[in-house]
């Protein structure tokens, strides 16, 4: 049966801002952030400065990725609702219908689940899950962070969880979180894609430009 | 004896104004006083009567004790002796048995809140404190009582701060720090394995100096020499910024007096005056020497710290020889592979069943 594509703005210029500085940011914090624990160029003269600028641009990135963070925060209450904090609770009994349907269509098992305009109920979930991560990333980094600082920044960072947690676990999740969202990123990007094909929902440019393709029956 | 003066005292045994003076600059560079507290130093040391001092050992090695007695002349810890007047010590003194325990509680009756004692080694629990006793009464037992009394308690080690190797993992004798053992007192912690003479002597000079106790932080340490990390003041440090790295022991960095990092130094966690103060009156401490920082100073060193030969712990419930990025790469693999599986999967299904699209 033909069906008729509406085209649908759905992504605000603050999701996509905030969309695209988090990947360069976790991009950027990755590869700094295992040269950090695992530094694998060296210096051949002490002039250089590779551990100082490798830790320089990981700070840097760390407060663009807290500032973004808190900016998509902010538009889950401010922006459409597409963008709103409910998407990312898909816990009543429809969404969960819906999250089981989903899984069975990316088992290969099904070939349908529900178009959406805006994030699926399982892709909310998740995002949810990543987004605390982001949270535990960020506030065990300025936990990590508030060591070279003193008095009141290094209180504000967080620093008085060193004297319940050893500083140890905290840099060991630290540094397991950044692994984790190495595996989503790859996961990710290969669903997108996947469901761009198989949905032709534009789903791929829709976090370039904003808006989706749609048929009929979108919620 | 109980009566001296400080100098009179220091004179008495053959240290010099010079002597003292320098020893007064010393205690001043310690507690990160300017030079102008000098005098200041100088005169309340001068005029101030000898501090009475209890030592208490419970579950220790004694190195607390060695690392003051091991010193030459004249030094900071010969006038540490001087400047205190140490009525009981069970390694130092002569007196021993039923004598000895007689001359610890008459200074608790007898000065009873005017003396300091000092705590070296940790204090076992479990099973009523039974795995450490001493002519009879538990470690816990006295402690309450000696500290209990005192105008405050030094607790110096690891062990004595926050349990150390005794409270190590599974601490089959229930063993705590001073703070866990008795509740209520005055305690400054000085941790390390073992505590650097220089930071007892400036606790108890500052005390004398300014009529009280050094400001502590969170974990009951002194800021002076708690207040910053070894890594902060490594002398190491410019060849960890730069990149330069030991990856082996005795490659040519190694040699060169590289940033001991990748040998696991735990030096960036770990908050300690080591750098400056350094041991035995000055003349190494680990890091000078080629091995990298254990965090002997840090609570629970002996688990968290470990492996000290690595910067990460293991993670948790994995096994010896898995690292945190070998677990990392293994499951980055995996969803790469299941990514790829799903996408050859998928379109297999496809061709199979030509989908219908239209616009
Ligand atoms: C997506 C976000 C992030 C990722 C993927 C990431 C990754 C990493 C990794 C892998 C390490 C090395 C850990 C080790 O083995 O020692 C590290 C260290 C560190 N990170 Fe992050 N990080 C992120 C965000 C942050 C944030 C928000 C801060 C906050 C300031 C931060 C501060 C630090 C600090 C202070 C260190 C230790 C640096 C040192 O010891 O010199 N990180 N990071
Ligand atoms: S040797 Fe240890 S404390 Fe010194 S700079 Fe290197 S990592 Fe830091």
């Amino acid at each position: 049966m033909p069906q008729q594509r509406l085209r649908a703005y759905v992504w605000e210029f603050p999701v996509r801002l905030t969309h695209w500085i988090n990947a360069l940011c976790i991009v950027a914090l990755s590869v700094t952030g295992y040269y950090i624990g695992n530094p694998f160029i060296h210096a051949i003269s002490s002039d250089q400065y590779i551990m100082g600028w490798v830790r320089l641009i990981h700070f840097v990135a760390a407060y663009l990725f807290t500032v973004s963070f808190l900016l998509r925060i902010y538009w889950s209450i401010a922006g459409n609702k597409y963008a709103n904090w409910k998407v990312f609770f898909p816990f009543n009994k429809k969404r969960l219908k819906q999250i089981a349907e989903s899984v069975r269509f990316y088992m290969l098992i099904s070939k349908k689940q529900s178009h959406m305009l805006g994030h699926s109920a399982i892709a909310g979930l998740t995002y949810l899950f990543i987004f605390l991560l982001f949270l535990v990333e960020i506030i065990t980094g300025f936990v990590l962070y508030s060591q070279s600082h003193y008095g009141v920044t290094r209180t504000l960072m967080g620093g008085w969880l060193l004297d319940i947690i050893s500083v140890q676990t905290i840099r060991l999740y630290h540094h397991l979180i950044t692994w984790a969202l190495i595996v989503f990123a790859v996961v990710h990007v290969y669903i997108a894609w996947f469901v761009d094909i198989h949905e032709r929902n534009g789903i791929i440019g829709s976090i370039f430009g904003g808006y989706k393709f749609v048929t009929k029956d979108y919620e | 004896m109980k009566e001296d003066k400080i100098f009179d005292a220091l004179s008495k045994n053959g240290v010099s104004r010079r002597d003292f003076i320098k020893f007064c600059t010393a205690m001043a560079a310690t507690m990160a006083l300017p030079s102008s507290f000098i005098p200041k130093i100088a005169d309340a040391l001068e005029k101030k009567q000898k501090p009475i001092l209890v030592w208490l050992e419970f579950q220790d090695c004694c190195g607390n004790t060695e690392a003051l007695l091991r010193a030459s002349k004249p030094t900071v810890a010969e006038i540490v002796l001087d400047i205190l007047s140490v009525e009981y010590h069970e390694t130092i003194m002569a007196a021993a048995g039923k004598q000895a325990e007689k001359s610890l509680m008459d200074v608790v009756k007898n000065h009873k809140g005017k003396y300091i004692t000092v705590v070296e080694g940790s204090i076992p629990l479990k099973d009523g404190g039974v795995y450490c006793t001493i002519g009879g009464r538990t470690a816990v037992d006295i402690a309450r009582e000696v500290c209990g009394n005192a105008l405050a308690t030094i607790a110096v080690g690891t062990c004595a701060t926050y349990g150390g190797i005794p409270a190590a993992n599974p601490n089959p004798t229930g063993a705590v720090g001073v703070k866990g053992a008795v509740s209520g007192i005055n305690v400054i912690n000085l941790p390390g394995c073992p505590v650097n003479v220089e930071n007892i002597t400036a606790t108890v000079v500052h005390y004398l100096t300014f009529g009280a106790l050094p400001t502590l932080d969170g974990l009951g340490r002194p800021y002076f020499a708690y207040g910053k990390r070894i890594h902060d003041n490594c002398e190491r440090r410019a060849h960890f910024d730069a990149g330069q790295f030991v990856r082996k022991w005795g490659d040519e960095g190694h040699r060169l007096g590289w940033c001991l990092y990748e040998m696991g130094c735990k030096g960036p966690e770990t908050y300690k005056n080591c750098p400056t103060v350094k041991y035995n009156e000055g003349t190494s401490w680990p890091v000078q020497a080629g091995h990298g920082c254990i965090g002997c100073a840090a609570p629970h060193f002996w688990d968290t710290m470990t492996p000290f030969y690595r910067r990460l712990p293991k993670p948790p419930g994995v096994s010896v020889e898995k690292t945190a990025d070998k677990i990392g790469i293994g499951i980055a693999a995996a969803a790469a592979a299941g990514v790829a599986a799903h996408a050859i999967a998928s379109a297999a299904k496809k061709k199979g069943k030509p989908e219908q699209e239209t616009e």
